[in-house]
């Protein structure tokens, strides 16, 4: 009985696979893209080079800043009201692309600007800049906290979920308010960030 | 602890785990924090009391969970292993590149053993928290649908 019934539901998954889009939980095509961003952080800090240390830093962090503001505060609560089947097609094409992106972006970010604060010298004590920069560790800390510990493996988690045969719609919601939640959380943060950076770089 | 056909089923959502994410992600927390002490006094050479007593809470947190984690029966081990296994990769790879800058900027003897094994506990924090939750919600090999929860001693 038990095997006719998974007989049935492997049928009937076939046919919802062929329907759906292919999930690729990390989208191989971007590997390289990641591959060249982190050589090119490596060389900027080995060779202490000012210019790609500001542009992986500045580059690095707008992308960052502006997608999790955008995510959090934006297509979070659009997503939200969409209906299910829509939002599980978003979600399918959405986030194996955030899998790659944000890591790649946070590593770039700071990275690069520990070097360069180090080589501007804001790390100094006597910088004015310093107790910024000291406030920006611990907003970053926290956003990275809840980042890597809640955030990401809700994003993965999904993912491996909407590639079953039959997914578990309950399990995709719970994960996605989780995802949708502290992208929020970490895009008001950013706001900080934001404030911080601008005043760092105007002192 | 009783994963018998008999057992009660109930769907993945509503299986209860030990605290493993919980712990990890304290864990994590933990040397964040030792590393955010050990970069504001950066390029001081820093006290190492606090971050190493951090250091020492979060490995044995991230143990603890471990243990824990062993424990689960039954669980997608398969699922798990898979998942661990590449994300610690990308995670050695994320922290390699931080022990480097260090390296790089002349930290040496008793800081830079410090802020490698902060470096150590965050590359396998991050992994474990994410295969653990992405094997939560799957089915373990050879079974199909609803599990039997875990939290519910037979």
């Amino acid at each position: 009985m038990t095997d006719m019934r998974n007989v049935q539901a492997e049928a009937v998954g076939t046919t919802q696979v062929a329907a759906r889009p292919t999930i690729q939980v990390v989208p191989l095509k971007g590997l390289p893209i990641v591959a060249a961003v982190v050589v090119f952080v490596i060389a900027a800090i080995a060779g202490n080079w000012l210019w790609a240390l500001t542009f992986c830093h500045v580059v690095g962090g707008a992308l960052w800043t502006a997608i999790d503001l955008f995510v959090g505060l934006i297509v979070g609560p659009i997503l939200g009201r969409l209906s299910l089947p829509a939002r599980a097609e978003f979600t399918a094409r959405f986030m194996p692309k955030m899998v790659l992106l944000m890591p790649t972006l946070v590593l770039m970010t700071l990275a690069a600007g520990f070097q360069l604060a180090l080589k501007v010298g804001n790390l100094s004590p006597a910088s004015p800049n310093h107790s910024w920069l000291v406030v920006s560790y611990c907003v970053v800390g926290v956003m990275a906290v809840i980042a890597l510990g809640v955030l990401e493996p809700a994003n993965i988690a999904v993912l491996f979920e909407m590639r079953k045969p039959e997914p578990d719609g309950a399990v995709i919601a719970t994960l996605m308010r989780r995802f949708v939640l502290t992208a929020g959380m970490t895009g008001v943060m950013q706001v900080a960030t934001l404030i911080i950076m601008t005043r760092v770089a105007t002192q | 602890m009783s994963a018998g056909p008999a057992a009660r089923a109930a769907p993945a959502i509503s299986r209860r785990f030990p605290p493993v994410a919980e712990l990890t992600t304290v864990s994590l927390a933990l040397v964040v924090v030792g590393g955010i002490l050990m970069a504001s006094y950066a390029p001081r050479r820093p006290p190492l009391g606090v971050p190493a007593a951090l250091a020492v809470a979060g490995a044995v947190l991230l143990l603890a969970s471990g243990y824990l984690l062993a424990r689960v029966r039954p669980f997608a081990w398969e699922r798990f292993f898979l998942v661990f296994r590449w994300a610690l990769l990308a995670y050695v790879i994320s922290a390699g590149m931080i022990g480097f800058a260090f390296v790089k900027d002349h930290i040496r003897g008793a800081p830079l053993a410090l802020v490698l094994v902060m470096l150590l506990i965050y590359a396998l924090d991050v992994p474990l928290v994410i295969a653990f939750t992405v094997a939560r919600y799957s089915s373990p090999a050879g079974h199909a649908g609803s599990l039997s929860d875990v939290s519910r001693r037979a």
